[in-house]
């Protein structure tokens, strides 16, 4: 049983964003001091938080993954629910709609204590870059903080329905953000195009999760109550869970049983639940993650907003749609995995070789990042496809990795674009001269991206391309044609995203921050604030601190993901 | 199965049933007494006094709860369950509300018959909850719509609101007459009135008519249920009457006479037409279910695509008041399996959306005294205008969206959970995918409020205590519907779907 704190930090952690959101919007606007004041002092608090959760679960890193191995050797018949329960900590759990097992259930474990952390250290971020919105700030500050709790929420929820609960509940503020702050040429449509998007997939997974539920409802109390019961006695679940419920671990425990991989669900010879909804709800939430062919709102999303939501959605929320695929589509519905993923996978390719290519065509500034996310969050899916420890490490990494580093590219555009007012990348140039902070921030990140040793971007990408070497055995089987050893060749393709990348981040650096200033178009470019450069330290420290020790975030992702596999079948 | 007992005579038994329509007797004199004799500013106390009055009669269903929910009362008239209690405290809550908004109005604030009216439609609405013979049940529904034909022409200066009264009489009195042919024809397959005894009579072997005439007999007391709750494709009244009808009228058409039907709706045909029921070889249960799941998906799109031209707010309201309709149908479809959740998130929708509309039609009404319009655009830069103002309609909208931490979001949870339960998923996915073309129409206005800006930027909206008040409480009514207060209004639920079921 891992350690937690004598006080519920997590319910802190979401609570703290939604009051600070509701005291601001009862302070009088006109005092932009005060609503600067309670927005950092929430998100500061929120950080600190975070930063405490992180350190508190990495210290006892070491000794889950000893008690996982040993588990695993062990073997048992519930080896991946028990794996999945003993890595949660922090647990908090209070009943909320008993007549349906609804709880509000919400914990840490390896794959989201980063995200947790990162989430603190965007809203930080965020945070500090608005800082000198004149147009209605308390209202900016407001949403952005119940969006913040939105995030938290679906990160740290253990309960399903609490999960879509939060996950409806960042879109409204969201698209309020876009919509109202946003670039004035797109963020009407960008802003409504993005919301519609992400809804379609949540709703449809929404749907897909409550016929699971009544799925492993039937199992428990046929076939499955004997396991039900003496999940309920050695404590794995609440003593008080009514078959029905939402809440992952016995919804976990029902998919290691076989519950979703019944023959002949609804009728149909050789369909089993797992067969049919697992596209449904693992592509329902990766359209979040901008997974193909479903990247369409978020080139355009995040050029329409404003520079902290920007930094907020492509840095966090893109990731949200990822964990919760990874969460609620593979973990729970493993068998799903194995039928799907390897053809998701060729989805995901795409998304590497074409994001990067669309980014290297772009003349604005702000596209570039927008599709170069487009090309990373396809990483973090094949990393999933792999299904092997060692991809889906490299695909926890790289949430992390990316969300820093995208965040960083977006203050970067934000900062430039407050000052010279354009994005176009032609027009700009020599800016390192007059903001070296910002140029040497984005060459940073440039170089985060391309994967470069010493950056967290290796540490990510790298075991993502072993993963897929790994998982050479995997053969697609639609029908009679059969298509084996293609991980391999998939992976020598993804490479060329990554020489893309390359390319096109050495374009940008090159064309923005290199070459001749012209201080007659660009006067009011001068160099950076405090506030602009505590943003970049808090983005920036943490891409090269991973990247030269990765030891303080990697066997924490390890330990995150090896329930999961445990839960495919796999070993490490 | 419900049994069918009648208890012998007891004046008190039976008076402690109908404790709710005695007190809104009671309170339609009063105010008929008061209206009389109070003058000048005085007279704004009218509406207040008819609306915490209604409050009051709000709180008498918990004080003489049912005691035996199968019993029938007043010579089998009307039935005294969790079922009447919860749709009763339901629709006396949207009179009172009505009434609190109107206070405030120059229209109708000061004239006490207003009130009058409202008072005698929500005895309608009331009866109508817990009518449980042919006979109760059409006296119950004239006794709530005439009031409300005259309602919606209350406004005499505009000519829309006069339009409004004769389209909505002229509509309604014709889907009444459908029904009442249809109670005709099923009082003649019958020869009995109690709804109890009907659905005994029809199960027996005695029962010799054929499928045709009782599907025939169903449909068109269908065709008379679906014009009072607006559901596709007997609407085309609601566009015309809610942007008509003075706007506090419209909250009240919108809430109380949808939810007083949708209870009447589900009591009627669990009781008449049971699981089970055959005549013939037709299984007539699935006949009427199918009945309700396809006029779900037909109210659903059709209101919440139309509802996506609308230029005006009214109007607006009401395709979406349509399409929500339909959410609710998708509820009542879910009486397939038989499953207590089916009713118990009708219920559930039907108890928040009292709420919610009231929300959005209190601002309207408000904003609409002050700035004269009611077009959508008239609201832009409202949030700055009055942001309590724009607070609260924007919880209501987006409690109509089904967005957290609004009520919606949880109510339309309980619907499609209902409907996956008993095994309609095609008809929650149809019900998720308008949930987002909704959205849509809603979040462009929450936009237009906060974002857009307007000429009149500058002039404050003040925001009287009464109006106030009743926006207030609603709105924190939706949050914590939405939130920690769901658990026991849908115990509260799933105890009135046991009587019925």
């Amino acid at each position: 049983m891992l350690e937690g704190f004598s006080f519920p930090v997590l319910s802190a952690i979401i609570f703290i964003p939604i009051v600070a959101g509701v005291v601001l919007l009862f302070i009088d606007g006109k005092q932009r001091d005060l609503v600067r004041g309670v927005a950092i002092t929430a998100a500061v608090a929120v950080l600190a938080l975070s930063f405490a959760v992180y350190l508190a679960y990495n210290n006892q890193v070491s000794t889950l993954m000893a008690a996982q191995e040993a588990a695993l050797a062990a073997g048992g018949e519930s080896v991946g629910t028990e794996m999945f329960v003993a890595g949660l900590a922090f647990r908090e759990q209070i009943g909320w709609f008993d007549s349906l097992g609804i709880t509000y259930h919400v914990a840490v474990d390896g794959l989201n204590a980063p995200m947790v952390l990162l989430t603190g250290m965007v809203t930080v971020a965020g945070v500090l870059i608005s800082w000198r919105i004149q147009d209605r700030i308390r209202e900016f500050m407001a949403f952005f903080m119940l969006l913040v709790a939105g995030v938290y929420g679906v990160f740290l929820a253990v309960d399903l329905f609490l999960l879509f609960f939060f996950y409806e509940l960042a879109i409204f503020p969201m698209y309020l953000l876009i919509a109202g702050w946003g670039w004035i040429k797109l963020r009407e449509y960008a802003a409504m195009k993005l919301t519609i998007y992400i809804l379609v997939g949540s709703v449809i997974a929404l749907v897909g999760v409550i016929a699971m539920v009544l799925v492993a409802d039937n199992f428990y109390q046929a076939e499955g109550a004997a396991i039900f019961e003496a999940a309920k006695s050695s404590g794995v679940l609440a003593a008080n869970t009514p078959t029905f419920n939402f809440d992952m671990i016995s919804l976990t425990l029902a998919a290691e049983h076989g519950a979703f991989d019944v023959m002949n669900y609804a009728g149909i010879d050789g369909l089993t639940f797992a067969k049919l909804w697992f596209p449904f709800i693992f592509l329902g939430f990766a359209v979040l993650a901008g997974v193909f062919p479903f990247h369409n709102w978020s080139p355009d999303g995040h050029v329409a907003a404003p520079t902290a939501v920007s930094m907020i959605h492509a840095g966090v929320l893109m990731k949200l749609g990822a964990f919760a695929a990874l969460r609620v589509g593979v973990q729970l519905m493993p068998e799903g995995a194995q039928t799907h993923l390897p053809w998701i996978v060729l989805l995901t390719t795409i998304n590497v070789v074409y994001g990067a290519f669309i980014a290297f065509r772009q003349r604005d500034f702000k596209y570039v990042i927008g599709f170069s996310s487009v090309s990373h969050m396809g990483l973090v899916a094949m990393g999933f496809a792999t299904m092997n420890v060692t991809g889906m490490t490299g695909a926890g990494l790289q949430m992390f990795s990316h969300g820093a580093m995208t965040a960083l590219f977006f203050g970067c555009v934000g900062m430039v674009y407050d000052r010279a007012h354009t994005r176009d990348i032609p027009s700009l140039g020599g800016m390192i001269k007059q903001m070296p902070w910002v140029g040497f921030a984005f060459i940073i990140g440039g170089l985060t991206s391309m994967g470069m040793p010493g950056f967290s971007g290796f540490i990510a990408e790298y075991p993502i391309f072993m993963g897929l070497f790994a998982a050479s055995d995997i053969t697609l089987t639609i029908g009679t044609w059969q298509l084996a050893n293609y991980y391999p060749v998939i992976a020598i393709i993804s490479v060329l995203g990554i020489v893309i990348t390359a390319a096109y981040v050495l374009r940008v650096s090159g064309q923005v921050f290199f070459g001749e200033f012209n201080a007659e178009k660009y006067p009011e470019v001068t160099d950076i604030t405090v506030t602009d450069r505590i943003i970049l330290l808090l983005l920036g420290a943490p891409l090269l601190i991973i990247g030269f020790y990765p030891a303080v975030m990697a066997p924490m992702v390890e330990a995150g993901v090896r329930p999961v596999i445990a839960l495919l079948g796999g070993s490490f | 199965m419900p049994t069918t007992t009648m208890p012998s005579f007891d004046f008190l038994t039976h008076l402690a049933v109908v404790v709710p329509e005695v007190g809104l007797m009671v309170l339609a004199l009063i105010v008929l007494l008061i209206d009389l004799r109070w003058k000048g500013e005085q007279r704004r106390g009218i509406g207040v006094v008819a609306g915490l009055g209604l409050l009051t009669i709000a709180v008498t269903p918990f004080i003489w709860p049912p005691t035996d929910p199968n019993a029938l009362y007043w010579g089998g008239m009307v039935r005294h369950d969790v079922l009447a209690q919860i749709f009763k405290v339901t629709v006396i809550l949207a009179g009172a509300f009505s009434c609190l908004i109107a206070v405030d109005t120059t229209e109708m604030g000061r004239k006490g018959e207003f009130y009058l009216i409202v008072i005698v439609s929500t005895l309608g609405a009331t009866l109508m909850s817990a009518a449980a013979d042919l006979i109760m049940v059409f006296v119950a529904l004239e006794t709530l719509s005439i009031p409300l034909y005259i309602l919606a022409s209350f406004s005499r200066k505009d000519k829309r609101s006069s339009e409004a009264g004769v389209k909505y009489f002229l509509f309604g009195s014709f889907a009444s007459a459908i029904m009442l042919y249809g109670f005709s024809l099923l009082f003649g397959l019958t020869s009995e009135t109690n709804l109890y005894a009907i659905a005994a009579y029809m199960g027996s072997e005695a029962f010799s008519a054929n499928a045709p005439a009782v599907l025939f007999t169903m449909v068109m007391i269908v065709v008379g249920f679906a014009f009072k709750i607006s559901a596709a494709p007997f609407h085309f009244w609601t566009p015309d009457v809610y942007e008509g009808a003075p706007t506090p009228v419209t909250a009240f058409v919108s809430v109380a006479s949808k939810a007083a039907s949708m209870a009447l709706l589900m009591r009627f045909f669990t009781a008449v037409f049971p699981p089970g029921l055959a005549v013939g070889s037709v299984e007539v249960h699935s006949f009427w279910i199918n009945l309700m799941a396809w006029g779900a998906v037909l109210s659903m799109t059709l209101g919440n695509v139309v509802a996506l031209w609308q230029k005006n707010f009214k109007r607006m309201l009401a395709y979406s008041s349509i399409a929500q309709a339909g959410y609710a149908l998708i509820g009542v479809a879910a009486l397939q399996a038989g499953t207590a959740q089916s009713v118990a998130s009708v219920a559930f929708y039907m108890f928040m959306y009292v709420f919610t509309n009231l929300l959005a039609f209190g601002v309207v009404a408000r904003f609409g005294e002050i700035a004269g319009g009611d077009d959508i655009k008239d609201l832009a830069g409202l949030s700055r205008r009055n942001p309590m103002m724009a607070l609260a309609i924007t919880i209501g909208l987006l409690s109509l969206a089904g967005i957290p931490p609004a009520a919606g979001f949880i109510g339309k949870f309980f619907l499609f959970n209902a409907a996956v339960e008993a095994g309609l998923t095609w008809l929650a996915i149809v019900g998720v995918l308008n949930a987002i073309v909704a959205l849509f129409y809603y979040l462009v206005v929450i936009k237009i409020i906060y974002v857009d800006r307007s000429p009149n930027d500058h002039e404050e909206i003040a925001m009287p205590a009464a109006t106030g008040w009743a926006l207030g409480i609603s709105s924190v009514v939706v949050l914590l519907l939405g939130t920690v207060g769901a658990q026991a209004i849908y115990d509260w639920a799933l105890a009135s779907a046991a009587t019925l079921l």
